[in-house]
């Protein structure tokens, strides 16, 4: 799906100007950036409930395309430029981790290897 | 391609900050042309080790050399060093406070991750005098 669908389905703040045409297929959701530099494959989109810049850093080393804060988390805007400058679209939603990543896993985003 | 060589510093007790040498250095192979598989573990091993820096030690010097066919990387510090090399390079071993879990950090990933992203790994730690951690990636 798009990112601007996913923007959509989670009635998510759009909080970056990057391109919301790009395609994503895959997603993972974790607030521990540990296991996502370990266990992360080539997942495009990341879901998560941590709110500071090694967000940013941890996503963008994975090649990671998007960001959606969840449940409220409104990240300020150090980290939003720092995902601006890398070319990482920031999504912001109130939606909880378990049904966010739940409606995306509906909409046919998968989790990869 | 010439040579080149990079030094950068992990400053004290900036968590933000952690992570820009790994950033720089991600952008310049980009430029360069490397693989993105190459540059991925590069960035990965790298940047495992700063945040390592940044959390474990108060901060620490990175030295990078690119050649033609590998990248390599040396991150020393002043910390408090290792008691245990082996046991801390098992995987979910960490001795990081709760804070720095708060933070998203310490599941005890970090030098397993880095050693198997890294063609060439080796470390190095005295208690009380510090760590060096050295890695080549071939590209
Ligand atoms: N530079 C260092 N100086 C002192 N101790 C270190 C250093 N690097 C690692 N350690 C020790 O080794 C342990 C394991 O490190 P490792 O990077 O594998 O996990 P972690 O940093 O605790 O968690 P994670 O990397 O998953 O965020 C650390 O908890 C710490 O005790
Ligand atoms: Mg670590």
């Amino acid at each position: 799906m798009k990112i601007k669908e996913i923007a959509e389905v989670l009635n998510a703040e759009v909080l970056t100007a990057t391109d919301l045409e790009r395609e994503v297929h895959t997603a993972c959701g974790s607030d521990m950036m540990s296991d996502v530099l370990a266990y992360v494959k080539d997942q495009a989109v990341l879901v998560t409930g941590l709110n500071n810049p090694q967000v940013v850093r941890t996503a963008s080393m994975m090649d990671m395309v998007c960001i959606v804060f969840v449940r409220g988390k409104k990240p300020d805007d150090s980290i939003i430029q720092l995902a601006q400058q890398l070319d990482i679209a920031i999504l912001a939603t109130d939606i909880p981790m378990f049904p966010a990543c739940g409606i995306l896993y509906a909409k046919g985003l998968r989790g990869g290897n | 391609m010439a040579d080149i060589h990079l030094e950068y510093v992990v400053p004290e007790d900036d968590f933000t900050r952690a992570g820009e040498a790994s950033a720089d250095l991600k952008a310049r192979l980009k430029k360069l042309g490397l693989s993105s598989e190459a540059i991925r573990k590069v960035s990965i091993s790298l940047y495992e080790g700063e945040i390592n820096l940044a959390i474990h030690a108060k901060g620490g010097r990175i030295s990078v050399d690119v050649a033609p066919d590998n990248v390599h990387m040396c991150l020393r510090d002043d910390g408090p060093g290792i008691p245990d090399v082996a046991l801390a390079m098992r995987e979910g071993y960490s001795t990081a406070p709760d804070e720095v879990r708060s933070l998203g950090f310490g599941a005890g990933m970090g030098l397993p991750n880095m050693k198997k992203y890294a063609d060439e790994f080796e470390i190095e730690s005295t208690v009380g005098v510090g760590t060096t951690v050295c890695m080549r990636v071939f590209v």
